[in-house]
Parts: C-alpha cells; sequence; structure tokens
C-alpha cells in the first residue's frame, strides 16, 4: 500500500515549484528510494496507530464491541486513577524544574571559566540509560543513613539543626526507683521532698549513642530549699554495674536528659541534667514524683524513607531531573549564545542589576527557547516508564505508578489488551497537539 | 539587525570601561561576593551532579559484604575496600556477557538501518520529484512525537504472527521503526541545503540516481548523519523497554538481563552496580568522544 501512494497515486501535488528533482527522476526510482522508510513506518508506527485506536473500543478478549467502556476504565478504576493523578504531577513539576534549573545553571556558567567544565557534569547523565540511572539512585535513596547518601546528608543536617540528646533502650535497672510510667517514660516509685537528694539510674544505653558531652556522674549534694538529683548511666562497659544504684567513679552522667516533676498527673516543674547528670528542682516540686518523659529514649533519627508511598513520586521526579536538566542547559545555553550581548550591555550601563537584566532582558528573549524545552519534556515525562519500573520498590510501586507502567501492566502482566490499548491512545491524544505544532512549522518551511 | 549589533559592540567598549571604573568600593565588593557565591553554588551543583554516578563507581568496587554493612564513601577512610572481584565474576557470568554482546548485536544493525533507509528516503524528499512529496514528508513529521507505547501491544502480535518476536531482528526492526521519523526529519533537511548546482554538475557528468547518492549526496552530510547516528546509538544501546517486550532470554541486551535483578535490589548490589557501570561505559566513551556531535543530534531531536 505504501509504495503504490508513494508512486503517486495519491494526492495532487501541493505547488512547489522550486526545488524540482535535478536528475529528472523516473518515480519508480522515487518510490524505490521511498519504500523501506514508508514501508517500515507503515508497518511499526501507522498501523499500530488503527490497531490500538480500534482495539481500545473492544473488550478484553476483542470478540466483543465494548463502546467506551475501556475509556471509562481510566478514570473510575483506582490503580489507573492513581498512575494518571501521578502523570499530571509529573507533567507539572518535573519539566518546569528542570527548565528552570537548567535556565540557571545556563545563566550562572557563563560567568565562571571552567563553565564548559561544569556543563559536561550536568549534561553527562543525558547519556546513560534510565536504567543505568536507576540503579544509581536506587542506592542514593537507600532508606539507612549509613548506606544511602540522601538520608546520610539529611540525618546530618537534621542532627545539625535539631538537639538529639536521646538515650534510646535506656531504662531501669535491678531493684531501680524508678518504674516504666506508660508510652516509653519511667517514674519513680515514691515522692521527692525539699532538702532530700534523688538518684535516678538506668542502664542500657550503648557507649558509643551516648552524648559526647556526658561526664563523669557526680552524686547530689543537698541544699536548703531544693531538691537536687542524678540522673547517669549505672553501668560501665567491662566493669559491670558497680555498686547497683550508687554512683561509681566510671560512670557517665545523662548529659541533657529531661526531668519533670509531676503531682496529681500535672507537670509542676522541668529541669535538665547538666553534663554530670546533676539536675536542680525548686520547692515546687515537693512532693512531686519525678518522671523522664517519653521524648528522651526515642530512637535516633533515621531520615526519610524516600521510596516510601508518599514520598516515592518526588523521588522519582528528583532523578528525572538529574537526567534532564542537563539537555535544557545545553539548549538554553545555545539560545544565550546567540543573544544579542550588546542589550545586556547597555542595560547594564543603564545601571541595571544582574537580577533586572536576567528578569526583564535574558528570560523574555529567551521565552521561545524555554518554551520549546518545556515542551519536549513534556512529551518525554509523559511517557516515562524505565525510572518509575526500576526506581520504585514493589511495596510502592503502585503508588508511584504512571501511565506508561500501567499500560506495560494491564497489556503484558494483567492480559487487558483493551484498556492497554485505551490508555495507548490516550497519550497519543496528549501528544497531538505538540504534532500540530511540528507540522505548522515544518509546513512553512518546507514552502519556504 | 545583527550587522548592527555588531557595530554597536565595536563602539561599546570604551564607555562600558569608564563606568565600570567609577564603580564604587562597595559595589565591587559586592559583585566579588556574588561573584564568589556563583563559584560556590556551581561547585556544590556540580558535586551534587557527581555524587550518584560516583557513588555506584564505588559501590561497584567493594564487596558485596562491605555495601551491606556500610555505605560506599567508607572507601575514602578504607581505601583497602577496593576490589574488582564484583567484575571479574560479572565476565565470567555468562547471562551478562551474553547480553552485553546482545546490546551490540542490536545497536549496531538498528543504527547502520536507520541511516542507511533514513538517508534514502530524505534524499528522496529533499531532491526527488513526485506527486504529494511534501505531504508525504509533513506526514513523516508528524509521527515524530508518537510515543512507543502505542505500539507495543500491536507490533507484538504482528511480530508473533511474524514469528519474530523474542528475536534479535524483531527488536531491530522496532527501533528501526521509531527511528526513522527523526532520521528522515534531520536528513531530509540537511540535503535540501545542498547547494543545487552541486547535484547539477554531478548529473551533467552523467552520474545516475544511485551513483549521484552515494557518491556526491552521502560524503557532503558527514556531520548530519554524526549526529543521528550518535543519537540513535545511545538511544537503543540505552533502551530498556522496547527490548523487555520484544526479547526473549537468549536475546535480551544488558539492560533487561539488570532489570530481572532489580526486583531482589539489595540482596544482589555485587551484581547490579558493576553491571549497570559496564553498561555504562560505551555511551560514556561515545559521549566524550562524540559531544558535539550529539548535542547537535540532540538539539535537532528537541521535537522527539
Amino acid at each position: 500500500m505504501a509504495a503504490d501512494t508513494a508512486a503517486g497515486v495519491k494526492a495532487p501535488a501541493p505547488a512547489s515549484p522550486k526545488r524540482k528533482s535535478v536528475t529528472g527522476t523516473r518515480r519508480t526510482v522515487a518510490a524505490l528510494f521511498l519504500l523501506p522508510a514508508l514501508v517500515l513506518l507503515g508497518a511499526l508506527v501507522v498501523y499500530p496507530i488503527g490497531y490500538s485506536v480500534i482495539r481500545s473500543f473492544y473488550d478484553q478478549s476483542g470478540d466483543s464491541f465494548a463502546g467506551f467502556d475501556n475509556y471509562r476504565q481510566l478514570f473510575t478504576d483506582d490503580g489507573i486513577r492513581t498512575a494518571l493523578k501521578n502523570n499530571v504531577i509529573w507533567v507539572v513539576f518535573a519539566p518546569t524544574i528542570a527548565t528552570a534549573l537548567g535556565l540557571v545553571f545556563a545563566v550562572l556558567t557563563e560567568k565562571v571559566r571552567w563553565g564548559t567544565a561544569f556543563k559536561l557534569v550536568v549534561f553527562m547523565p543525558m547519556a546513560i540509560s534510565m536504567l543505568a540511572a536507576g540503579i544509581i539512585f536506587r542506592l542514593v535513596y537507600d532508606q539507612d543513613p549509613d548506606k544511602g547518601v540522601a538520608n546520610a546528608v539529611w540525618v546530618g543536617v537534621h542532627d545539625t539543626f535539631a538537639q538529639s540528646s536521646a538515650f534510646p533502650k535506656a531504662h531501669p535497672g535491678r531493684e531501680s526507683p524508678l518504674q516504666p510510667a506508660g508510652g516509653g517514660a519511667f517514674i519513680t516509685r515514691g515522692t521527692v521532698s525539699v532538702g532530700e537528694t534523688v538518684s535516678l539510674p538506668l542502664v542500657g544505653v550503648a557507649p558509643d549513642v551516648m552524648p559526647d558531652d556526658a561526664k563523669a556522674a557526680r552524686a547530689p549534694e543537698p541544699e536548703e530549699g531544693r531538691i537536687n538529683g542524678t540522673t547517669w548511666q549505672d553501668f560501665t562497659r567491662g566493669k559491670g554495674v558497680g555498686t547497683l544504684n550508687a554512683i561509681d567513679s566510671t560512670e557517665l552522667g545523662y548529659a541533657g536528659m529531661k526531668i519533670e516533676a509531676v503531682k496529681d498527673g500535672k507537670v509542676v516543674e522541668t529541669a535538665t541534667a547538666a553534663d554530670d547528670g546533676t539536675f536542680s528542682l525548686s520547692a515546687k516540686a515537693d512532693g512531686a514524683q519525678l518522671r523522664l518523659p517519653a521524648e528522651n529514649f526515642k530512637e535516633p533519627y533515621n531520615g526519610l524513607d524516600w521510596l516510601g508511598p508518599s514520598l516515592v513520586t518526588p523521588a522519582i521526579i528528583g532523578s528525572y531531573i538529574w537526567m534532564w536538566a542537563g539537555f535544557a542547559m545545553v539548549l538554553i545555553a545555545a539560545g544565550l549564545a546567540s543573544m544579542p550581548r550588546d542589550l545586556l550591555e547597555a542595560a547594564r550601563v543603564d545601571g541595571a542589576n544582574e537580577w533586572q537584566v536576567f528578569r526583564r532582558i535574558t528570560v523574555p528573549l529567551l521565552a521561545p527557547v524555554l518554551a520549546v524545552v518545556t515542551v519536549t519534556l513534556m512529551i518525554n515525562v509523559l511517557k516515562v516508564f524505565d525510572l518509575v519500573f526500576i526506581i520504585a520498590p514493589g511495596s510502592s510501586q503502585d503508588d508511584a505508578n504512571v501511565l506508561a507502567l500501567e499500560l506495560y501492566r494491564q497489556g503484558f502482566a494483567a492480559d487487558q489488551p483493551g484498556i492497554a490499548s485505551a490508555i495507548a491512545v490516550f497519550l497519543l491524544l496528549l501528544v497531538i497537539p505538540v504534532m500540530w505544532f511540528n507540522i505548522r512549522r515544518l509546513r512553512r518551511e518546507v514552502r519556504r | 539587525m545583527s550587522a548592527g549589533a555588531g557595530s554597536v559592540t565595536k563602539a561599546a567598549p570604551p564607555p562600558v570601561q569608564e563606568v565600570r571604573a567609577e564603580q564604587s568600593l562597595g559595589s565591587r565588593i559586592a559583585g566579588w561576593v556574588s561573584g564568589g557565591f556563583v563559584r560556590v553554588f556551581l561547585i556544590v551543583v556540580g558535586l551534587f551532579w557527581l555524587v550518584p554516578t560516583i557513588g555506584l563507581l564505588l559501590a561497584s568496587l567493594r564487596a558485596p559484604e562491605d555495601m551491606a554493612s556500610s555505605g560506599w564513601w567508607n572507601v575514602f577512610t578504607e581505601p583497602s575496600q577496593l576490589t574488582f572481584g564484583a567484575y571479574e565474576a560479572l565476565l565470567k557470568n555468562d547471562d551478562i556477557t551474553g547480553s552485553l554482546l546482545n546490546t551490540v548485536y542490536i545497536t549496531v544493525p538498528a543504527t547502520v538501518l536507520v541511516v542507511v533507509i533514513g538517508a534514502l528516503a530524505g534524499y528522496a524528499f529533499a531532491w526527488m520529484e513526485f506527486p504529494g512529496r511534501d505531504w508525504w514528508f509533513l506526514g513523516v513529521v508528524a509521527l515524530l512525537v508518537v510515543p512507543v507505547q502505542v505500539a507495543l501491544l500491536p507490533v507484538a502480535e504482528l511480530f508473533g504472527k511474524l514469528g519474530i518476536f523474542g528475536s534479535l531482528t524483531g527488536v531491530i526492526l522496532f527501533h528501526v521503526g521509531f527511528g526513522l521519523p527523526f532520521a528522515v526529519f534531520l536528513l531530509r533537511n540537511f540535503f535540501a541545503e545542498i547547494p543545487r548546482e552541486l547535484l547539477e554538475a554531478a548529473r551533467l557528468d552523467g552520474a545516475g540516481e544511485m551513483r549521484l547518492f552515494v557518491r556526491v549526496v552521502m560524503p557532503l552530510a558527514g556531520p548530519a548523519i554524526a549526529a543521528l547516528g550518535i543519537f540513535q546509538f545511545l538511544w537503543v544501546w540505552n533502551d530498556m523497554l522496547v527490548a523487555l517486550i520484544f526479547t526473549d532470554s537468549d536475546s535480551q541486551p544488558i539492560t533487561v538481563a539488570l532489570t530481572s535483578q532489580v526486583r531482589q535490589f539489595g540482596s544482589n548490589i555485587e551484581v547490579l552496580a558493576p553491571g549497570a557501570f559496564i553498561s555504562m561505559v560505551i555511551p560514556l566513551i561515545v559521549f566524550f568522544a562524540f559531544q558535539r556531535q550529539f548535542v547537535s543530534g540532540v538539539m535537532a531531536g528537541a521535537v522527539k
């Protein structure tokens, strides 16, 4: 079929008198040149489009006409709706962030001498497969902060800003004056009174997680009108408990431990232990029980669950941006290079600062390039498959689902060719505006 | 406009320098600080971009026991952990070496065929006369943005009927089919720029159509063919989805072989990390050796 029409059975030629055949070719020769391409395009691209459109209106077996049932499924099935929702998130965020970063990089690299080296580094991920990028980011997003670099950095930043005076796994030892108070807190068995001293010994904190500023515990000294006490680790590695419930010289104070004085279920006063474990309460705490609240004993911060249900899509979008920001940067840098420099220089002479130059001149002049880059990335993002397939672990793959992945699952795992075809046609419909744009732009060029 | 712009630039420098000299000390310090800020920012971003890849490389150079207990950055404090053990084991693994060969068997023909078939069609669209020529060309351009997903099911069925489902031939043909719109688009536009006189002169010398194409047009198209070839080469080499569907265990490329390993991620990092790195080596070499052509291919293919 393709051969016949190529040879001239179809449609009259639009007038294009300019670039005539220089060779006075016979049509059969032209047909021979075109034949391989048109046969392959016809069989592998055009025919599948028709097939998918028709197939999308038939049921699972393909025997009976199903009308719009498959399309209705797209918007009612929970799994597909998640995919649809995620695709919207992808299309809105991934291209815009990648383009914005590309713009910033392209403008800033012009200001340093090693700009080319920087561009090479950022552009490099374009050359590798999404599979390799996927494996790279599975490593980056490893949940364990000791293994995944994302969480290692995140926990580092978090612990720098948030106080981490936790004593995980601390608990009362034998014959302790403390008992569990529910929810992970501990409370004294009896009440305290003014002028007395209190001992709050615990055991079980691993030596390497003890606060760095913890010093040798010091016994409390009684003081008129106050309640003084010490909270410490009643255990030394290699030496054991020593004297039970009393301070030995090698035992460390629980520096930073929070202590609450509780009367009738209400907190009347709080204190924080010094580096040597000592603390002091006023007469207000007279007759209260002392409680070590649960926040003292929470596990150390372990970072974010990057590939868990709520963060998996943003995390994968992050890896996509890592791959494609370089593409945006290179195209935008090419646009920048062809920009009239004297315009920027003139604005600077007139006293515009860098931000004004960027905002009022660079960006408006680059607008067409930015549009092309964003649209290109949008088409690309619509079809995103590999990264999601590789990075999302089985447990959160449903939450990370996108249309291309759903199509693969429906068509090849769930044996639902009707629904898969409907998804395919839906994807095709979404790119038709771009198809139209390409044709219009080219028609002008071809007719030139 | 551009000519005028050029002359303005030539005339401009003296006043600009005067203005710069008048800048206050404060604004010069501010400029220096912001220049420093730009540098620091770009260095941080550059590290951000490099670290994931370096992480993979170092992960592939550590023993699995080390990877199970700590992060790859520990090699900086304990360089003795570095070992080529994983690579040695991998190169003895027939599944992996076989799939690497398959990647080559798929990529090379798929690239050569796209260039040859695309050039033939591109030449016809640029320089031959036949009815509806421009409409046909626009039709091909329209196919540029068709997502491969549309063709997966129908072509799988078609290949099944033809008996080439699961074979190298099938996956190569698929890549050629979806590479052609871009190839025809790029090459036709390039061929159209060839000076008419050149072709007419060759014609007068008695060159036939085929001779003209092979001896005159193709040699002139070097840059376009390089850009297209590199683009298509990387595209096919890096593909996973098409091969995932159209190959079986005998014809699968490295990407598919590794994909089946990803499902047990963590327990087999000694296969995944070096495997991913080996699969990246050729694309990276091609990328660094042919940056210019790759960039021009990417720019021309911005519509794909």
